[in-house]
């Protein structure tokens, strides 16, 4: 459900992207997802699927692009790069540590007809 | 730099146009921008090169898709600013007791309260918050597992305007979705009962790394329970290491003072940072 709301939103944006480069047809859509985004890429392409039906994105290839979660450490004080949310420190193997950056969910580009 | 690989300014000095061909053909295009040979990838309507494809085919957006939802968020927290409300998005997984915790802290707060209701069906809790005798507006979100700012805004012009106003906004009973919708709030409050099991944090850590206070109710069960709430604890500080616990039963009334004290120290250090602006 949360997919199909996010996905809504994007229908907007991609629409009057298109719009305003005077397309006709959106073919292909990049998305950049933080590794802690929570988002289920199965749900995103069949959300992606009911809602962009009878707009310019209809058919449209949704292409997702994860980027590196970074966690601030307070064991060790330092910003590390983790792959999943509850990984440890991957320098001093430490729990307690706080997302800064990877939850960022971004429409990149798109190419159009 | 390239935004595509990352390699540097793409530009050569010279070039020429001497190649072998097995057949001869003509070689007329248009030189106005080979004068000196420099090769500019970042032109044209996109601003970028992808290898195999027409420039003019790509558009960049770099746009949030939560776009829409920060635009409203962003006007929610103006109309609430220019009123001096402090507002608390309350969230949970559905039955762990926010709206009788709602109800038992409307009791004890000094001054005026008001409410937001999400569920997806029924006025219950709506009508639960106005027998107390604070205003409260139900939102139903139909099909949808949390409140956004759009919902939120178009309840904040029914609410009234008392100043010093503590605004709770009780979100849908979801661990998932609620955690990343901003509704313009001034801080994220989620309730975790005894009930549900230790390890919820760890399962949902997104909505728990998301709040500042999380309210550990219905400790009057955890003997009942088989739970270790020292568990509970570690498990929030695992996923939040910054996170602030207070230990509640709002049935008892056990860690309510605590509650009301951290509100009406928010609502306190909002007045103040207004005040100084």
């Amino acid at each position: 459900m949360h997919e199909l709301s996010l996905i809504e939103g994007m229908r907007d944006i991609l629409e009057s992207a298109a719009d305003r480069n005077c397309s006709a047809r959106i073919l292909r859509v990049r998305i950049e997802a933080g590794a802690f985004s929570a988002v289920e890429p199965d749900a995103l392409t069949f959300a992606w699927e009911v809602v962009m039906r009878g707009s310019k994105a209809e058919g449209a290839v949704l292409e997702l692009i994860v980027l590196p979660g970074r966690a601030f450490c307070y064991d060790c004080l330092q910003t590390v790069q983790i792959d999943q949310r509850l990984d440890p420190c991957p320098l001093c193997g430490g729990g307690k540590l706080m997302p800064e950056a990877g939850d960022a969910l971004r429409i990149k580009n798109m190419e159009v007809a | 730099m390239c935004t595509m690989c990352g390699c540097g300014v793409v530009t050569i000095g010279q070039h020429d146009h001497s190649h072998d061909h097995g057949r001869s053909h003509g070689h007329s295009h248009d030189h106005g921008a080979h004068q000196t040979g420099d090769l500019h990838f970042g032109h044209g309507p996109a601003g970028i090169e992808v290898p195999g494809m027409s420039q003019s085919r790509l558009i960049e957006i770099e746009t949030s898709i939560f776009h829409k939802n920060a635009f409203y968020a962003a006007a929610n927290r103006t109309w609430l600013h220019q009123r001096g409300w402090l507002t608390v998005n309350l969230m949970s997984s559905p039955g762990s007791g926010k709206t009788t915790l709602l109800c038992a802290t409307i009791d004890r707060v000094g001054g005026p309260v008001a409410v937001i209701e999400g569920d997806q069906q029924t006025s219950n809790d709506a009508d639960r918050i106005r027998a107390t005798g604070a205003p409260a507006i139900q939102i139903n979100t139909g099909k949808g597992c949390h409140l956004d700012a759009h919902m939120v805004g178009r309840a904040l012009g029914q609410l009234g305007s008392d100043p010093g106003t503590i605004l709770f906004i009780e979100n849908v009973g979801n661990l998932v979705c609620p955690a990343a919708f901003d509704l313009g709030e001034d801080a994220r409050v989620v309730v975790l009962s005894v009930t549900e099991g230790e390890d919820k944090p760890l399962k949902y850590p997104d909505m728990f790394t998301s709040c500042r206070l999380a309210l550990l109710n219905k400790i009057d069960l955890a003997p009942y329970c088989d739970v270790d709430l020292e568990l509970y604890e570690a498990n929030l500080r695992r996923v939040n290491p910054l996170i602030e616990i207070i230990r509640i039963s709002a049935r008892t009334g056990d860690g309510m003072k605590q509650w009301v004290a951290w509100l009406e120290a928010e609502a306190r250090g909002k007045a103040r940072r207004q005040a100084a602006e």
